[in-house]
């Protein structure tokens, strides 16, 4: 389980825009009427859209009495899963995968050049870049490794040399296109490979 | 080898184009009403003809577990959930079928909510393929455009609708009853069995839970017949399979091959060989990290099909292929799939949640040679003691790579753990209990 802390600097109040209404009524479309329970999920990611791609406490009591439940039960669901940010996060969001398959890449390298180029420290907003950077468990690329996340973008096939020039980017304002970065399509073989009798690549 | 035309993702790599005009052109929705007319009983006899076993991890009969929905619906609707929570690190099949081969799924799931009478389908994204979430609803919205889903979907009489469901960055929410929690609202921690889903899932009501590649692949098996996709592979390990090879070999790559097909095939022939030569191999994860690891003898001649991995107290579980040659520290390799379960543990069961942090302890301290001689058997007493003692499957999953590294790899832990024992005494009560308190006297 993984340990999250609370901002300190919460806001007092939270609505949604009269635009993320309405896509909160169509998400509760979705689910059977006496289960509007389930419609939390969706909601908490509709809250770190509108809120700078965080959650204060205010907007759970606000999703507590939108759907008639509990705060409690708000609070555990926002607690419990890590994608969920409970502090600001920096504009580019870039979570780094270190788990077994990247790390064996190399993924501890592309943890260095964060540190020596967005902030020592993960989870903290470097003032000057608007950049913050994060350590993640497995994000489902393991043929694409070492990779990293940057907001919702998968930037694949990386090594130090590119990753400190997405990170260059990311500073500059100007992000990198995600995908590949060693020039291969998807997850197919590499050239050199045999193809068992197909065109790729 | 698998032949060319037996391949069911034709798209993988997506060379064709995954909108909905590129796959009609892969014949994808053909016949779709004449198979749906067929009726509940042929569907499901097809299938269980197929051999199709789950393709998320268990290998359970995906005919017989479809034959667990009551037969006639009652006073609760049912349900069909499916779960695309793929987390399992070495796995990355589940994304590809998603972005490029969109509408087999949906297909599938028209198909299975038919056999199901399911009228509702949730489809259950982890919530890191925001992307890949978005591809599938355009490929959802595309096939309402086509009247192939909602109000007498495909023309065949029956309302079905699809809803995506994202989770939000918890492996756990990959176990089925922990996913019906998920959706419904709740933080994502497995429930009892039984009662099985099937009967009491979502909202209480009979849910089928499936794993993206098995209901992708139904449609090609209705259209080709089970007999085909059973001639497939090896006896009870039937059809094809995406294999994804990571790790350290030349060129990582998902690639679809037959069930049973040779380990040091995919290795050699798609991946491009381990980095250093096949000499250089140290082990290989062949399912995915919660399977246990294989050394290079195994490697040599072992088959990627359920019954075989499991003949070596392996599994096939996803077909995430982690390679890992001998560059690398095998143990510190190990220790960091143990944090991986640390940080994963929903937390719900005493002996996962300690235990899970346990093992990363000992491993991280052996990884940097600061074990005492008494861990290497402190460890496997661990292991032991969260194996079986869980709600679900996580317990197993986390226990089963360091038993498998245990019985692989125990001379090098071994070299590792030098140190003197903290408690030099051996004593037969382990550690959890404060000894002063089993003295008789203070009883």
């Amino acid at each position: 389980m993984s340990l999250k802390k609370i901002h300190d600097n919460q806001p007092k109040e939270f609505i949604f825009s009269s635009e993320n209404l309405k896509i909160a009524e169509d998400i509760l479309k979705k689910y059977p009427v006496k289960n509007k329970k389930s419609a939390v999920m969706p909601l908490l990611y509709l809250v770190q859209k509108q809120n700078d791609n965080w959650i204060p406490l205010a907007a759970m009591k606000f999703i507590a009495k939108y759907l008639s439940i509990s705060y409690i039960s708000v609070y555990e669901v926002a607690t419990f899963y890590t994608m969920y940010n409970l502090a600001p996060v920096g504009k580019y969001f870039i979570q780094v995968c270190t788990t077994s398959p990247c790390q064996l890449r190399g993924s501890d390298k592309l943890i260095q050049a964060c540190k020596e180029h967005i902030s020592p420290k993960q989870g903290e907003v470097s003032k000057e870049n608007n950049c913050s950077w994060t350590e993640v468990e497995c994000l489902g690329a393991c043929v694409s490794a070492p990779m990293i996340q940057i907001n919702s973008d998968y930037y694949e096939d990386l090594d130090e040399k590119k990753t400190i020039e997405i990170l260059k980017s990311l500073i500059n304002d100007e992000p990198l296109k995600p995908g590949s970065f060693r020039g291969r399509k998807n997850t197919a073989p590499e050239k050199k490979q045999s193809s068992n009798g197909e065109k790729y690549a | 080898m698998l032949k060319k035309e037996d391949k069911i993702f034709k798209n993988l790599y997506n060379e064709f184009g995954w909108e909905i005009e590129n796959s009609l052109e892969r014949e994808d929705w053909k016949d779709t009403k004449e198979i749906i007319s067929k009726g509940r009983e042929w569907i499901i006899d097809e299938v269980k003809t197929s051999e199709l076993r789950g393709r998320g991890g268990a290998g359970f009969s995906t005919g017989l577990k479809w034959s667990f929905a009551p037969k006639e619906v009652g006073s609760r609707p049912h349900y069909l959930v499916i779960n695309a929570d793929e987390s399992e690190p070495g796995t990355c099949k589940d994304r590809e079928i998603l972005r490029y081969e969109p509408q087999k799924l949906i297909e599938g799931c028209l198909i299975a909510g038919y056999a199901v009478n399911a009228h509702t389908c949730y489809i259950y994204i982890r919530g890191e393929y925001f992307n890949e979430g978005m591809r599938l609803q355009e490929a959802i919205n595309q096939a309402y455009k086509k009247n192939f889903l909602g109000k007498n979907a495909c023309g065949a009489g029956w309302d079905f609708d699809i809803h995506i469901h994202f989770g939000a960055g918890a492996y756990i929410c990959g176990e089925e009853t922990a996913l019906l929690e998920s959706i419904e609202g709740n933080k994502g921690q497995p429930r009892l069995k039984p009662p099985f889903p099937a009967l009491v899932g979502l909202y209480g009501c009979p849910t089928i839970v499936n794993n993206v590649e098995t209901i992708a692949v139904v449609p090609t098996i209705l259209r080709r017949g089970g007999k085909w996709f059973s001639s497939i592979g090896k006896p009870k390990n039937t059809g094809t399979k995406i294999f994804c090879i990571s790790g350290n070999v030349n060129s990582p790559c998902n690639v679809e091959e037959e069930m049973g097909i040779p380990l040091k095939d995919l290795i050699e022939k798609y991946a491009g060989g381990v980095i250093g030569g096949w000499e250089n191999l140290q082990a290989v994860i062949p399912g995915g990290s919660s399977m246990p690891l294989l050394p290079k003898n195994i490697c040599d001649t072992i088959t990627m099909d359920f019954d075989s991995l499991i003949a070596n107290k392996s599994g096939l579980g996803t077909a995430g292929i982690v390679v890992i040659n001998k560059d690398h520290d095998i143990i510190k390799c190990m220790a960091r799939i143990a944090r991986f379960y640390k940080h994963e543990s929903c937390g719900q069961c005493t002996p996962c949640r300690e235990g899970s942090g346990w093992m990363w302890r000992i491993l991280d301290r052996t990884a940097k040679g600061k074990a005492t001689h008494s861990d290497i058997n402190l460890l496997s007493d661990v292991t032991k003691q969260i194996e079986g003692h869980t709600i679900c499957a996580f317990g197993e999953g986390s226990a089963w790579p360091v038993q498998g590294l245990l019985r692989h790899f125990r001379k090098e832990i071994d070299k590792r753990c030098s140190g003197d024992p903290l408690v030099k005494k051996k004593r037969k009560v382990p550690y959890l209990v404060n000894q002063h308190l089993l003295e008789s006297d203070n009883a």
